[in-house]
């Protein structure tokens, strides 16, 4: 039996669980910080010594954490490549920025746990010798706002943030900085520029990585607010222990957002891999099924930028069974919902969003809404992305007004190629030609259908205007 | 040949005659710089600030936040115009933004942006905010706003409301009056 495994949202929905630190203290809280502060140099067998933050970063590593806002990139890794000796201090930002359609995992943290993301960002910002760090939230969420601003001064109160943190030589000040609806401050560059008082034009990397040029081109990190909580269990239960949640390379837990057509849509937590697409829909622990009557038609698994799933798609995936590698024929609903399967099967997990459409979906539509916005979002600074974007929302948009035509579903799908591939500062370009690409090859006769029919429609229309005039001509 | 344009360009700013800081405001502008090691980190707070205050940002606004950052006008201007949330003239007292996107768009969100605007006397097939003559409400689409699991959802200022029914919107409504 498949079922939930609750480590980031443990609490969460305990009843008389409230957000204020009291409530926190009582369950344990902060006790990890108190852990990691007081972590006694460790010596080496080759005679080096081996400083706390030094082995906290060596733990994370060893958890094989990845990222959790939708890259999925190695956090230990990333932490590596930190400029350390450039002299120039060293930022934390906190991605609290949520907005990849689908996705409400961060909301839930931050209304209901939120010392959980303070105190994991505290010993990330230890770890990193960070003493000013940020929390980028966005500007739709201003009651979760108030609240992080709330938890900040509980925790200066009890002295575990602000200067000589619990007695350990160690400041440190967090802010809160608020976005104003621009998707495009999730990505890490664009999110630095728009901390610096600008538009959030994201960054051309090289040179720009933020590990060596980041907020006031200085060393900066950039981790999503669940990757963080997850640093606090990390350094509790130790990086191998950690590891062992999940499956290999895409260990622990995830914080999975369901919506749509599904009877019980909502967040779940689950070990990475442990569950299958399908589970996650159909399983009474779940989704609990479509709504009754309803068929499956498609599934879009990590957030609206993931490539589309049609419902019966079979899948190559490479397995491990017995220690050898096999190839294996995976229905789409038997996927393990982690990040290497998701990638093997041409999509991505993302930010861990599972969009469920049902056979009452007309497909048309629903690639006509994402394209809106991301022609919406498009930041306007790189040309494929800011016309592509606009131009395949204008040709789904006339299609889903009765305009459309037989080729739009070549158009669009020529459109959407000529946007990603290093085209584009950011990877925008490629969220938002994916969907396009996907929805229109695996769905191509209802894109065709539909243009047809309007063709007809209006080729109709034009021949009984012109009868009567060609009826007077002839009187 | 050239011809010369003799009319100025118009403003797009639309100008608060009576516009001051009270010393309230200021004192919490100054603190919120104060977060930053560059000054001009702070624009957006800034304008957060003023905008809950007077509930958009004029010409006024905008030039007291680029002097109090020591900046030109044009650089809280170009935010201003690139980040939706902040306004250029005033909006009704109760600002409700209904979420477009697919999972709202699959649990019926138009439907719903039709039953508020024919309850308002406003045009669901406008593009972009309206506000009501009396100022009382204004309405638009926004995009996501990662409350997808509980679809369709929608903001009154800065109220969350989730599972929006035609009653529920009535009654939301009724609450605003």
């Amino acid at each position: 039996m498949p079922s939930e495994y609750r480590l980031i949202l443990k609490h969460a929905d305990e009843p008389g669980y409230t957000p204020d630190i009291d409530c926190y203290l009582r369950h344990g809280g902060y006790e990890t910080l108190k852990k990691a502060l007081s972590l006694p140099p460790k010596e080496l067998p080759d005679g080096r010594t081996m400083s706390g933050p030094e082995q906290i970063r060596e733990e994370v590593k060893i958890s094989g954490l990845r990222g959790r806002g939708g890259a999925g990139f190695s956090c230990g890794l990333k932490w590596s490549f930190v400029d350390r000796k450039s002299g120039k201090p060293i930022y934390l930002i906190c991605n609290a920025d949520e907005s990849e359609p689908g996705t409400f995992k961060d909301r839930q943290i931050i209304h209901k746990d939120p010392h959980q993301l303070l105190e994991g960002m505290i010993i990330a910002c230890y770890a990193n010798d960070v003493h000013l760090a940020y929390i980028y939230i966005r500007g739709e969420m201003p009651q979760g706002a108030k609240l992080l601003n709330k938890a900040l001064q509980e925790a200066r109160e009890r002295n575990v943030l602000g200067k000589n943190i619990l007695g350990s030589g160690y400041d440190l000040e967090i802010y809160v900085h608020r976005g104003a609806g621009a998707y495009i401050c999730g990505e890490e560059t664009g999110l630095i520029e728009s901390l610096e008082g600008k538009r959030a034009y994201p960054r051309i990397k090289p040179p720009y990585f933020p590990a060596v040029l980041g907020l006031y081109m200085c060393p900066t990190i950039v981790n999503n607010v669940e990757t963080l909580c997850n640093i606090k269990h990390i350094v509790a239960m130790g990086g191998a222990e950690f590891a062992r949640l999940g499956t290999p390379r895409n260990t622990g837990t995830r914080v999975v957002s369901l919506s749509g057509h599904v009877k019980r849509p909502g967040y779940y937590e689950i070990e990475v891999g442990k569950v299958t697409i399908g589970e996650l829909i159909y399983d009474p622990a779940f989704g609990g099924g479509l709504p009754d009557g309803r068929k499956l038609k498609a599934v879009i698994p990590g957030g609206s930028s993931a490539k589309v799933f049609k419902a019966g798609e079979k899948f190559k995936l490479k397995r491990q069974v017995e220690g050898k590698e096999v190839e294996q024929e995976v229905d789409m609903l038997d996927l393990p919902y982690d990040f290497d399967s998701l990638i093997q099967a041409g999509s991505m997990s993302g930010s861990s969003a599972i969009i469920v459409l049902d056979d009452s979906t007309d497909i048309v539509e629903a690639l006509a809404n994402i394209s809106e916005f991301y022609a919406h979002e498009s930041c306007g600074q790189c040309t494929p992305c800011r016309e592509g974007s606009l131009w395949m929302a204008k040709a789904l948009h006339r299609l889903t007004h009765g305009e459309g035509r037989a080729q739009d579903a070549d158009y669009l799908i020529r459109i959407a190629d000529n946007i990603p591939g290093g085209r584009t500062i950011c990877a925008f370009g490629e969220a938002c030609s994916w969907p396009v690409q996907s929805f229109v090859a695996k769905f191509k006769d209802e894109f065709i259908a539909k243009g047809a029919a309007d063709e007809e429609r209006r080729a109709k229309a034009a021949a009984q205007k012109a009868e009567p005039a060609a009826a007077a001509t002839t009187s | 040949m050239l011809t010369t344009v003799n009319e100025p360009i118009p403003n797009p700013l639309q100008s608060q005659p009576d516009f001051a800081i009270p010393p309230d405001l200021e004192a919490e502008i100054d603190e919120l710089i104060t977060h930053y090691p560059v000054r001009r980190s702070a624009s957006m707070m800034v304008l957060h600030a003023i905008q809950e205050r007077f509930g958009w940002l004029s010409q006024e606004a905008i030039e007291w936040t680029a002097r109090k950052l020591e900046l030109q006008p044009i650089n809280i201007y170009e935010l201003v115009t690139f980040y939706p949330m902040f306004r250029q003239h005033p909006m009704g007292r109760y600002q409700i933004k209904v979420c477009r996107t697919l999972s709202c768009a699959l649990r019926g969100a138009h439907g719903l942006y039709r039953h508020f605007c024919e309850k308002l006397g406003l045009d669901p097939s406008k593009h972009g905010p309206q506000t009501t003559k009396d100022g009382r409400f204004s309405i638009e689409f926004v995009e996501c706003l990662a409350a997808c699991g509980t679809a369709p959802v929608l903001m009154v200022n800065d109220d969350l409301h989730e599972n929006v029914t035609a009653e529920k919107a009535d009654q939301i409504l009724e609450d605003c009056r």
